[in-house]
């Protein structure tokens, strides 16, 4: 049978070493820290004080607004400091840390049962935001504001997005395997927020096991279908998923909600139908930790905060390890600030060896028109020229004639480049300048 | 673990992953590719065959390292070459391939340095070159040694291992001297007396008379091929000129069969293989769209029979190949693809 897919997109290898790997859960570090700022949208408010004790699951910081979410207690302890930390981007920001205390035995409070049946649309809305959740696919825009578009849009398809095309995570799959009860509850959930008459579990062919487990435990509600596509990356952006699954495109500069879709992560989706039942906040969340720099990889509950330097000690950090990356090697973001922590937005810890980042530490020559990134750009853009094009600074050209802002950085096109030209990273340059012109 | 906090590991932007395709290794390919060529045409040519193809090849590669080197010292500070990425060779095996066996060396040479400034350099090396540097070189050879460049020397010479041909080795500057024992091309014929030369002698073994690289163009499918599997040569190029030589000299064929010769005649004969297989393909100087591809291989095919049949010359390829060179740039912008969520195509 032929799957599913866009057209053009890359393959690199899968190398998904964890995939059978279950999920556990992660030890306590000595000190967990809590960005105020774990999303897209405005950082929640402090509601504690240096010294306060708090229990696991507590609130600790409130959201400030509808784009905003509370965040809560990943360990029953006290608060150490309200401060700053570096983040993932290497910049000072908001934080809360807290100390665990090492005899607790962190069971979770601060529950309050909700009866979700009975809720309407509305009430489920400011629910997924009391629970501080956001989209935990990697982009972390705050999850409520996206399952309530606006008003004037009708939603008819929920895709729920279990793709997870970047090479070595599998913490999505491994979701889906561990917990596919709490996936399809999510589901109803979120059909009852958005209004759509169906649902769409997307996965790609590397995951069948999944997608047959799913298929059986949504066979009760017709509402909910699975869809296997090929493998190939980057499958899992939304834009991509519309295509593949609906033939539609999602319009220049609009939103899946313009054409009816709603895409949410498939983690995110189960987290909601795990943790909205019972009225707890978001502590925790599944991680993968990978690559051939860490000697013991795996799939990881790790309480939110966890400093980076804890996961990799844990991991057994190896002396192979040349890069670390928060998230995937195709989009992911590189560390090296050992107190980084753990936010909701990071799916994996991919700790490259040198062998592994070999292949892309070549010579850097013009670019010789070989069309390779042309053909392999999802959205049909032509990398080669934007490149010659930001060589010479030719910024709103690139706007204006080669769509520079329809490119969304999924890393195809510099990841075929023969000329190892850092294209992507050019293209986020020239987006940048283009928008601070724009803003004065 | 390393102090302060952080960890001894690269930073870098994503993407973190690569291919591992390289220019390197791309070009190195197409050296490969071209050496059975080249073999062959020494097997067809002799010593001749040596001589020509080896000045032009040096000539590319001391100009490339010259100039390469004065650029790299003036841009970067430190004199650093470019022959590491393989495309001077290039260059100069595909110009030898494209003389005839019996040009005098010190052209060959001359042409050699052409192609590197004028059809390289010029334009800022690799990667800005608009037209394939090789065949620059040889429409600017035709044009100043118009003789030399049309004198074809029979192929298969007993001799041709043991001797030179004559001409080769005129010294610098003086007119060559004809030994009486060349002969014209098949397309030459073609063209003035209407004789078609049977088409499966010359599938496999090229034709008699002819420039260097005028062999077995089987061989040079399977050359060809090779790269195409390693997705190195965009065989849509290839395709789109046969296609297109096919049609258009079929119907000619059809109209007045005495006169237009059968497609595979056209398909077969010349420097028609070798130029649809590794020289309109050249990256550099072929569009990077989709739709751009097709149009370019089909201009090329195009071109090439109206030269062939109505033009001034009894072959074409060179101009054919370097004339769609030139619109390259408008095809790619002409045939833009659609971009993903935007109704209509701009520009
Ligand atoms: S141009 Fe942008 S969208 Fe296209 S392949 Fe490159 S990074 Fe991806
Ligand atoms: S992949 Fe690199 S070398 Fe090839 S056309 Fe694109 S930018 Fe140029």
């Amino acid at each position: 049978m032929r799957l599913r897919t866009f057209s053009h997109g890359v393959h690199p290898a899968e190398a998904k070493i964890t995939s059978d790997a279950k999920i556990r859960r992660f030890p306590f570090a000595n000190e967990l820290t809590v960005l105020l700022s774990q999303h897209i949208g405005r950082p929640a408010k402090a509601i504690v004080f240096k010294g306060q004790e708090v229990v696991r699951g507590e609130r600790i910081a409130e959201a400030d607004g509808r784009m905003s979410i509370p965040l809560f207690a990943p360990a029953t302890g006290v608060v150490s400091e309200v401060g700053e930390t570096i983040n993932a981007d290497g910049v000072m920001t908001p934080s809360i840390t807290i100390k665990p205390f090492p005899a607790s035995e962190q069971i979770v409070h601060h529950k309050k049962a909700l009866d979700v049946d009975k809720l309407t649309p509305d009430e489920l809305v400011s629910a997924i935001q009391n629970i501080g959740m956001v989209g935990l696919g990697g982009a972390a825009f705050t999850a409520h504001v996206k399952f309530s578009p606006p008003k004037d849009k009708t939603i008819e398809t929920f895709i729920v997005n279990g793709c997870e095309c970047e090479p070595y995570l599998t913490a999505d799959h491994r979701v889906m395997l561990e917990h596919p009860e709490d996936v399809i509850s999510g589901i109803k959930i979120i059909l009852k927020i958005t209004g759509a008459d169906r649902a769409i579990i997307a996965t790609e062919s590397n995951k069948q096991d999944a997608a047959d487990l799913l298929a059986e435990a949504a066979k009760d509600d017709e509402r909910i279908s699975v869809e296997v596509l090929k493998t190939k990356y980057p499958q899992g952006a939304e834009k991509l998923l519309t295509r593949a699954l609906l033939g539609k495109d999602v319009p220049s500069g609009g939103l899946p909600a313009d054409i009816g879709v709603v895409v949410s992560n498939v983690t995110t989706v189960a987290e909601i139908g795990a943790l909205l039942p019972m009225g707890c906040g978001i502590i925790e969340r599944v991680i993968t930790i990978s690559g051939q720099g860490v000697s013991k990889p795996g799939n990881f509950r790790v309480p939110i905060g966890t400093p980076l330097e804890f996961v990799l000690e844990k991991a057994g950090l190896n002396d192979q390890a040349r890069q670390v990356i928060f998230g995937g090697p195709m989009m992911g973001k590189s560390v090296s600030y050992l107190g980084t922590p753990i936010t909701e937005g990071v799916t994996s810890i991919v700790v490259l060896s040198e062998s592994e980042l070999a292949a892309g530490t070549g010579k850097i020559h013009a670019c010789i028109q070989c069309a390779e990134c042309v053909s392999s750009c999802p959205i049909h853009l032509n990398p080669s020229k934007l490149g010659r094009l930001a060589r010479k600074s030719r910024f709103d050209e690139m706007v204006e004639e080669y769509n520079l802002f329809d490119c969304f950085e999924c890393g195809s096109c510099s990841y075929v480049c023969p000329s190892h030209i850092p294209l992507v990273q050019m293209f986020r340059i020239a987006k940048k300048v283009v928008r601070s012109k724009a803003s004065g | 673990m390393a102090d302060n906090n952080y960890l001894d590991v690269e930073l870098h932007t994503s993407p973190h992953f690569s291919k591992g395709q390289s220019v390197e290794n791309i070009m190195l390919n197409v050296v490969w590719a071209l050496i059975p060529i080249v073999l062959f045409s020494i097997f067809k040519y002799g010593l001749s065959a040596i001589a020509v193809i080896g000045t032009t090849t040096f000539s590319c590669l001391v100009t490339e390292f010259i100039i390469s080197r004065r650029i790299a010292r003036k841009e970067l500070g430190e004199a650093e070459s470019s022959l590491g990425d393989y495309s001077a060779i290039i260059t100069g095996i595909l110009l030898g391939l494209t003389l005839p066996a019996a040009l005098p060396l010190w052209m060959a040479f001359v042409g050699g340095v052409i192609a590197i400034v004028v059809g390289k350099w010029t334009f800022g090396g690799l990667g800005q070159n608009p037209f394939n540097p090789a065949l620059v070189s040889r429409i600017i050879l035709q044009a100043a040694f118009p003789v030399p460049m049309t004198t074809w020397y029979p192929a298969w010479q007993s001799s041709r291992f043991t001797e030179f041909i004559s001409s080769t080795l005129t010294t610098p500057f003086m007119a060559p001297v004809t030994d009486g024992v060349t002969g014209a091309t098949v397309l030459a014929v073609m063209k003035f007396d209407h004789i078609f030369l049977d088409s499966m002698d010359v599938m496999l073994l090229g034709e008699p008379h002819g420039s260097l690289g005028e062999i077995s163009p089987l061989l040079i499918l399977i050359c060809g091929g090779y790269l195409a599997v390693r997705k190195m040569l965009d065989w849509r190029i290839p395709l789109a000129i046969f296609t297109a030589m096919i049609l258009l000299s079929l119907s000619f064929h059809l109209l007045d069969e005495a006169r237009f010769p059968p497609a595979s005649f056209m398909l077969l004969t010349g420097g028609l293989m070798l130029g649809a297989v590794f020289m309109a393909t050249d990256m550099v100087s072929s569009p990077v769209t989709p739709w751009g591809v097709w149009i370019y291989g089909g201009l090329i095919g195009f071109l090439v029979v109206i030269i062939r049949l109505f033009g001034g010359l009894p072959e074409g390829v060179a101009y054919a190949i370097v004339l769609a060179n030139s619109v390259v740039p408008i095809l790619n912008q002409l045939t833009k693809p659609r971009v993903y969520g935007i109704k209509t195509v701009s520009g």
